[in-house]
């Protein structure tokens, strides 16, 4: 199970609470304070991201965001539920609305040139995005 | 935090002095005030990224537009930028080879190459 698991509607105003959020859960599982900042942008790429496709395609689900500390890693995914039509830059012109493709693709260069650890899956029944950091181990107490 | 945005002239330079977070969310703000001030002739920007705690692509997507709204007229964008964590998103995208990026005001309003 996440540690932290958080639901939005596709709205752009709720992405900066979706940074907040995963930039506090990413601090208490002991991301090293120097990669927060690229841990909030990346999560607000993502969380763009999904909610840009979610009105354009017109998905009225929620946008999810899974935060999970799990043993010496830390990880955010990004689930959309729209429908990722399979494209290869050659298809026929109006395939895809380039303005779109292109801001999309933009956040993802931003993903990908932050994280060092990402995967991007998508299909018929929506993407993911998930991101991987280490942690650190936490101090360990001075015995007196 | 929201998005402020402040214009002032300088000489034959407009400077628009940014603050607060640029996402998704305010980028259209930013895109307007862009728009208005090519659409009532500035077409010589300085925009003053110093007060800026955020940007992601969606921000960049603005800036590149406003550039080639004053390039359509022989304008110029200029940014003022020293901020080591806002700096890196332009690198990773390649974008610092698009925009002039200068550390002052002085110096961007000054430019003329």
């Amino acid at each position: 199970m996440a540690t932290v698991e958080l639901r939005f509607s596709a709205l752009p105003e709720h992405v900066r609470t979706a940074r907040l959020v995963a930039a506090a859960v990413a601090r208490r599982a002991g991301v090293d304070e120097a990669v927060l900042d690229e841990v909030r942008l990346a999560v607000g790429e993502a969380c763009s991201r999904a909610v840009g496709l979610h009105r354009s395609g017109g998905v009225p689900a929620p946008v999810k965001v899974l935060l999970t500390e799990e043993g010496k890693q830390f990880s955010i995914e990004v689930g959309d539920e729209a429908r990722h039509a399979p494209y290869h830059p050659g298809d026929a012109p109006g395939a895809v609305d380039e303005a779109e493709a292109e801001e999309d693709e933009m956040g993802l260069a931003v993903i990908s040139g932050l994280v060092d650890d990402v995967e991007v899956s998508a299909g018929e029944h929506g993407g993911l995005i998930k991101m991987t950091w280490p942690t650190m181990p936490p101090p360990t107490a001075a015995l007196p | 935090m929201d998005l402020s945005l402040s214009t002032r002239t300088v000489g034959d330079r407009t400077v628009v002095e940014v603050g607060g977070e640029i996402d998704v969310y305010t980028a259209p703000k930013l895109r307007e005030q862009l728009v208005e001030l090519v659409n009532d002739g500035n077409f010589h920007l300085v925009v003053d990224m110093e007060g800026v705690d955020f940007l992601d692509s969606t921000g960049l997507g603005v800036l590149v537009g406003g550039l080639k709204r004053v390039r359509a007229h022989e304008g110029s964008l200029r940014l003022v930028c020293n901020q080591e964590r806002i700096l890196k998103i332009f690198r990773i995208t390649g974008l610092t080879k698009v925009f002039p990026i200068h550390t002052t005001v002085d110096e961007a309003v000054a430019a003329t190459d």
